[in-house]
């Protein structure tokens, strides 16, 4: 039996990730006009969408605007799929998150279609998302997201998308 | 009646805090059919490399854009919710363009309208993306 490594420090492990991560999430404007947050424990990550009124679709009841609550479950979608694509690369030091920082971002997947289903309106209040690869080939991927606000176990929302994968030579 | 409608769907969809944050603006709105226009904006990039406008500002302009249409509609009372909304993404908008809806609301039922819509940016032949999606039928207040 050969002797096996030993394991890194735990804050060096926990610092790679998380700077792999911030440099995703980050990065992208979009995802810091609407205030997602993605929180991570090991590799799983759950998306936080802090409500603000800027958020409101309907005045009236008031509600989460459908638009907010579809693009919410995308983004989930599209930083899930990123993440489990980059996950073996930053587990090995290969991803580099201060390249990224300086804007360098990877390639990320590209979305064929997305359909969402609207099963209660979304309160004024903090909304949280998972997404789950049901498939994850070379090209095509499909992604399913779960949204819910203070209960778990009733999703305010739920998505199914399909997405192209980054092709890194032709 | 149906110009009243249809001054009721502009207001209340203008009012919408997400519309102006997105800088919505109407075009057109019409007996169940409603076009609307987003600026090209930096903040609502979702690849920092090419410019692109991120899918979900897109979904939401779409969204938006069903909505109004369906609420326009001259058999409609006057409210909705989207029940669900399914978007394909024909390809990326060109970085620095507007992007302009159109959505048509083609059959209403007592409970539910049906929306068609597309999105488009200064090509008028290739979409951006195309949306199709099944919306409530209720009254403007419940």
């Amino acid at each position: 039996m050969s002797p096996s490594k030993r394991p890194e420090p735990v804050q060096i492990v926990k610092q790679r990730r998380d700077a792999a991560l911030n440099a995703l999430v980050h990065g992208v404007p979009y995802i810091k006009f609407l205030g997602i947050e993605f929180d991570r424990r090991g590799d799983e990550l759950t998306a936080v969408l802090p409500f603000s009124e800027k958020l409101i679709g309907n005045p009236f009841l008031p509600a989460i605007h459908g638009g907010v609550t579809a693009a919410f479950l995308e983004v989930t979608a599209i930083i899930g799929l990123s993440w489990a694509y980059l996950w073996d690369d930053i587990e090995s030091g290969k991803f580099d998150a201060e390249r990224l920082v300086s804007g360098d971002l990877p390639l990320l997947p590209k979305t064929i279609d997305f359909t969402v289903d609207y099963l209660r309106s979304g309160l004024p209040r903090d909304a949280y998302a998972r997404a789950q690869i049901n498939r994850s080939g070379r090209r095509y991927a499909s992604v399913h997201v779960e949204a819910w606000q203070d209960n778990r176990h009733r999703a305010f929302a739920q998505g199914t998308g399909h997405f192209l994968m980054p092709q890194s030579n032709g | 009646m149906a110009a009243d409608k249809t001054t009721i769907a502009k207001q209340f969809i203008s009012a919408i805090p997400h519309a102006k944050a997105l800088g919505m603006e109407f075009t057109k709105i019409e007996s169940g059919v409603a076009e609307m226009r987003m600026p090209y904006d930096e903040r609502f990039v979702g690849d920092p490399k090419t410019g692109v406008i991120h899918g979900g500002a897109v979904s939401a302009l779409l969204d938006t854009t069903c909505g109004a249409a369906v609420m326009s509609h001259p058999k409609a009372p006057g409210g909705t919710a989207t029940i669900d909304l399914r978007i394909d993404y024909m390809r990326a908008a060109t970085p620095g363009q507007a992007l302009r809806t159109r959505a048509h609301c083609y059959r209403i039922t007592k409970n539910v309208a049906f929306v068609r819509a597309e999105a488009l940016d200064d090509d008028d032949e290739v979409p951006v993306a195309t949306a199709a999606g099944a919306f409530t039928v209720e009254g403007l207040t419940q």
